[in-house]
C-alpha cells in the first residue's frame, strides 16, 4: 500500500466508515488517535488496529454533542502525537424524518450534530493545520446534502450546511496547502442503515467507501462523491426542475 | 439488529429466508445467546458449506462477519487471537506479510478456499492439502471463547472445559456461539511455494506417488478425470508443493478481481463443457510427464477463489458437492469402485480433488478428517439420477468403513451419518440447548422439530 498520511485521527472511530477507514491506514504503518464516546468499542478497535499494524493508537473519550467541549477535543486530538497529517470527521446520525418534524427538539439536535459540531471542531482543527502549513481535514457529509428532499431534510439540510461550511474552509486554507475534503457517500451498509432494506447496486459497503476515501486523500481531492456514480445521480437530482422533482417522493 | 434474508447454501440448492441476528460486538453476541428466542439459532459463518450445516430453517441465523476485529498477535510465538467472523483471506493479508527474507507467518491449515471464517473453520474443523503433515484446523486451537445459552460465557481449552472444547472442534456450530478464538499460525522460511504437477496414469500410480511424496512435500492433492473408463479409468494429475526457502510471496486479494455476476438460466457445466475441460485440464502439462515451478501459495492452494460466486455456474438448480474418506487399508479398492461408479453413472465431475489424510487425530468429537484417503466431487443437480448416484457412492464409503463430510453433505443417511461417527453420542451432551440446524435434525442429532 502506497504511503499515506501517518498521523491519524479519527472523530467518531466507531463509526463503520471510519473504522474501515483506520485499518487502511494502520495496515500502512499509520499512528492513530481514536475519538468517540464508546469506551469498549474504542478498545476493541485499538486492538484490531494494532495488530493490523498500526505503529501506535490513542484513545480519547468525546461526545460530540457536547459542544463547548470540541475545543479541548481538538487540542487533545493534535497533541496526541504532536500534530496530525490527516483528520476525519465521521460521526453521525441519520433519525427518521418524520420524528423530526413532530419533535422540535429532535430536529435541533439533528441540525446541531450533524453540522454545528462538525463545523466547529473542523474550524478548531483548521487553525492548528492552517499554522502547521499541511495536512487534510475530512469530513463526511452526504449526498443528501446535495438538495433537500422530504425523506429526509433535516438531517440533509445539515449535511448541505457542512458542505458550505467546508467550501468556505477550503477557500480560506488553500493558501497555506491544507487540502478540505467533502465525502458525500450515497447508501453505504453500516450501523446508520441496518433498519433499512438493504443490497443492490445503489449499496455499498464500508470498505469500499473508505478505499475511495484513502484515493481521494492522496489525490487531494475537494469532494468525493462515493461510490463514483454518485456524482451523476445527484447532478441529474440537482438539475431535476422543481415541477418535476415534486412529483418525486424519495 | 434484527431482520430477515435469504441464505443459500454454496451448492445453491437450497435459499431459505431466516430471521437473522447481526451482532456487532462480542457482548452484544454473547446477549443474543442468552436471551435465545424460542425457535432456535445457528451461526452462520461466511456461507461456505455446500450443503445444510450453515442453514436453520423454521430457527433463527447469527450472522457473523461483523465480528471480524483482530484482537491481538504475538510476533514471538504466533499466537493470534481474533473474533469469529475473521475470514482466513483476511488473516492472510494482515499477518502473512513477507520479512525481507521471504519468510512470513501462515495459517497453518488452509482449506481450498480463503473466504471462511475462523468460526466455520473451527466448526467443521477445516483440513487443507497438508492435513497428512499438519492435521486439521482445530489442532492449531489453542482457545475457543464460546457462548452459551445454558452457561453464559466460557472459555475453552484442552485444559479448561475440555470435553466442550473437543466437541466444538468440528462441532457443527452446535455447542454454543464461537466468539473468538486464539490459534497458533506458523513461521515458513519461505511464503512462496516449490511446485510439481506429475501426469499419472492409473490409481495405483496415484498411491504411489502419493507415498513417496508424503515426507518430503507438505501439500498434496491430486485430480482425477472422471470421465475416462476402461484402461484409462483412474489417469491424473497429481500436484504437490512445499515451501520455498528464502522466496516470499505477497498474501492473496482480499477479493477476487472478477466474479460470476449472476446465475445463468442453465448450468454451464454440462456434458460438453466437462469433456472439454478434462481434456484441457490433462493437457496441462502438454507432451511433459511432469512440470516444477516456484509460485505464490495463493493460486496453488485457491485455485477456486480466482473467480468469485462461480457457484452460480451451475445455473438455478445448483450442484451437489460430495466428499468422503474411506481408512488405509480400503483405500485402494473403495477409491476404484468410487470412480467405476461415477463412470457407469456418465455423470461426470468437473472438480475432482483425492487427497491422502494422514496418521495425526483429529481431536473433535465430530472431526470429518481421520487417516485414509479422501475423494471429493462436484455434480449438478440433475434429479433423481444424480441422488442415485450419490447414493451409491455413500453406499461404496459406508462398506468401507468411511464417513462422509458434513460440510459437504445434503443427503446422507442417519445411518452413515452414526456409523460414520461414532462419537455422536458423546456429542450430544454438549450441544447447546437454544442451537439446532437443519444438519442436525436431518441427522437426527437433534429431534426433527425445532427446539
Ligand atoms: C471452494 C471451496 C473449497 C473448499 N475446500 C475445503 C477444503 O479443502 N477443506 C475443508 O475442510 N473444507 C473445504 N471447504 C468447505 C469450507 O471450508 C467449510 O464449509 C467452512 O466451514 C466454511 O466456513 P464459513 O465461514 O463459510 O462457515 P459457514 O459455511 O457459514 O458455516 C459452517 C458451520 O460453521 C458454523 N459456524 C460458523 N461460525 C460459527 C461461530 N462463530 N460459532 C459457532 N459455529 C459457527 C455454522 O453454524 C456451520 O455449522 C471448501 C468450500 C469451498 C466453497
Ligand atoms: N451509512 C450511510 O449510508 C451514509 C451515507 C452518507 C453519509 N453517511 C455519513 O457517514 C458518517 C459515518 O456514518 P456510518 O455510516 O459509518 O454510520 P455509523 O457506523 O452509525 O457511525 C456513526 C458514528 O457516529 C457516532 N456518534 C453519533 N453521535 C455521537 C455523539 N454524540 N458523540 C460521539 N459519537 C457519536 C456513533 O458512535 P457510537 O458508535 O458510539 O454509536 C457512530 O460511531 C456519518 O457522518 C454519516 O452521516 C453515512
Amino acid at each position: 500500500m502506497s504511503a499515506g498520511p501517518s498521523r491519524v485521527a479519527l472523530f467518531g472511530a466507531t463509526s463503520d466508515i471510519a473504522v474501515a477507514y483506520g485499518r487502511r491506514c494502520a495496515e500502512a504503518g499509520a499512528r492513530l488517535v481514536l475519538v468517540g464516546r464508546d469506551p469498549a468499542g474504542l478498545v476493541a478497535s485499538a486492538d484490531d488496529l494494532r495488530v493490523r499494524g498500526a505503529a501506535a493508537v490513542e484513545i480519547l473519550h468525546a461526545d460530540f454533542a457536547d459542544l463547548a467541549g470540541l475545543p479541548a477535543v481538538a487540542e487533545a486530538a493534535w497533541a496526541a502525537f504532536g500534530g496530525l497529517d490527516l483528520a476525519l470527521v465521521a460521526y453521525g446520525a441519520l433519525p427518521d424524518q418524520a420524528t423530526l418534524e413532530a419533535d422540535p427538539a429532535a430536529l435541533a439536535e439533528t441540525l446541531e450534530l450533524n453540522f454545528v459540531s462538525p463545523a466547529v471542531l473542523a474550524d478548531r482543527l483548521a487553525a492548528r493545520f492552517e499554522a502547521a502549513r499541511a495536512g487534510t481535514i475530512a469530513v463526511i457529509t452526504s449526498v443528501a446534502g446535495d438538495r433537500g428532499r422530504r425523506s429526509n431534510y433535516g438531517y440533509g439540510a445539515a449535511k448541505g450546511g457542512c458542505q458550505r461550511f467546508l467550501e468556505g474552509l477550503r477557500h480560506r486554507l488553500a493558501a497555506a496547502g491544507v487540502t478540505v475534503l467533502d465525502i458525500r457517500p450515497g447508501f453505504v451498509a453500516t450501523k446508520m442503515t441496518a433498519h433499512l432494506p438493504r443490497g443492490g447496486p445503489l449499496w455499498a459497503t464500508p470498505d469500499r467507501v473508505a478505499a475511495d476515501i484513502a484515493r481521494a486523500v492522496a489525490r487531494r481531492k475537494a469532494v468525493l462523491y462515493t461510490p463514483w456514480f454518485w456524482g451523476f445521480i445527484m447532478m441529474i437530482v440537482r438539475a431535476l426542475p422543481r415541477p418535476l422533482f415534486h412529483r418525486t417522493r424519495f | 439488529m434484527t431482520g430477515s434474508a435469504v441464505f443459500a447454501s454454496w451448492g445453491n440448492r437450497l435459499r431459505i429466508a431466516h430471521p437473522v441476528l447481526r451482532p456487532a460486538t462480542r457482548d452484544g453476541a454473547a446477549a443474543m445467546v442468552a436471551g435465545g428466542p424460542p425457535g432456535g439459532l445457528l451461526a452462520h459463518g461466511n456461507g461456505r458449506s455446500y450443503g445444510d450445516v450453515a442453514l436453520n430453517p423454521g430457527g433463527a441465523l447469527i450472522a457473523m462477519r461483523r465480528l471480524d476485529r483482530f484482537i491481538a498477535f504475538d510476533p514471538e510465538t504466533g499466537l493470534l487471537t481474533c473474533e469469529a467472523g475473521v475470514t482466513l483471506a483476511e488473516i492472510l493479508a494482515v499477518l502473512a506479510r513477507p520479512a525481507a527474507d521471504g519468510s512470513g507467518w501462515l495459517l497453518p491449515v488452509m482449506p481450498g478456499t480463503r473466504f471462511v471464517t475462523v468460526g466455520g473453520a473451527i466448526a467443521n474443523d477445516v483440513h487443507g492439502k497438508n492435513a497428512h503433515r499438519e492435521g486439521s484446523f482445530g489442532r492449531h486451537v489453542e482457545a475457543i471463547e464460546l457462548a452459551r445459552s445454558d452457561a453464559g460465557r466460557l472459555v475453552c481449552t484442552r485444559t479448561e472445559n475440555a470435553g466442550l472444547f473437543a466437541a466444538t472442534l468440528g462441532g457443527l456450530g452446535l455447542t454454543g456461539l464461537i466468539l473468538s478464538a486464539t490459534l497458533r499460525l506458523r513461521r515458513v522460511a519461505g511464503l512462496a511455494l516449490e511446485t510439481e504437477d506429475i501426469r499419472f496414469d492409473t490409481l495405483a500410480d496415484f498411491f504411489r506417488l502419493d507415498a513417496e511424496s508424503a515426507d518430503g512435500w507438505e501439500y498434496t492433492a491430486a485430480w482425477v478425470d472422471c470421465l475416462a473408463r476402461g484402461p484409462r479409468l483412474g489417469r491424473g494429475l497429481y500436484s504437490r508443493a512445499r515451501h520455498a526457502a528464502g522466496v516470499a510471496a505477497p498474501p492473496p486479494a482480499r477479493a477476487p478481481r472478477f466474479s460470476v455476476p449472476v446465475t445463468p438460466p442453465v448450468s454451464a457445466v454440462n456434458g460438453a463443457s466437462l469433456s472439454a475441460f478434462n481434456a484441457l485440464y490433462l493437457r496441462r502439462l502438454g507432451s511433459r510427464r511432469s512440470r516444477r515451478a516456484v509460485r505464490p501459495y495463493g493460486p496453488v492452494l485457491f485455485p477456486l477463489d480466482a473467480l468469485g460466486r462461480w457457484n452460480r455456474l451451475y445455473g438455478p438448480k445448483g450442484f451437489f458437492q460430495f466428499q468422503a474418506v474411506v481408512p488405509p487399508q480400503a483405500a485402494e479398492a473403495a477409491t476404484a469402485e468410487l470412480f467405476a461408479a461415477i463412470a457407469a453413472s456418465g455423470q461426470g465431475s468437473m472438480l475432482v480433488v483425492l487427497k491422502r489424510f494422514g496418521a495425526i487425530a483429529s481431536e473433535g468429537l465430530l472431526s470429518f478428517p481421520m487417516p485414509g484417503t479422501s475423494l471429493a466431487l462436484d455434480f449438478p443437480d440433475r434429479g433423481a439420477s444424480t441422488r442415485a448416484l450419490l447414493a451409491r457412492l455413500e453406499a461404496i464409503v459406508m462398506a468401507a468403513g468411511g464417513r462422509l463430510y458434513p460440510a459437504k453433505d445434503e443427503t446422507m443417511a442417519r445411518a452413515s451419518f452414526e456409523a460414520g461417527y461414532p462419537a455422536h453420542a458423546a456429542f450430544r451432551a454438549h450441544i447447546d440447548p437454544a442451537f439446532s440446524s437443519a444438519f442436525a435434525r436431518r441427522v437426527g442429532l437433534l429431534g426433527d422439530t425445532v427446539r
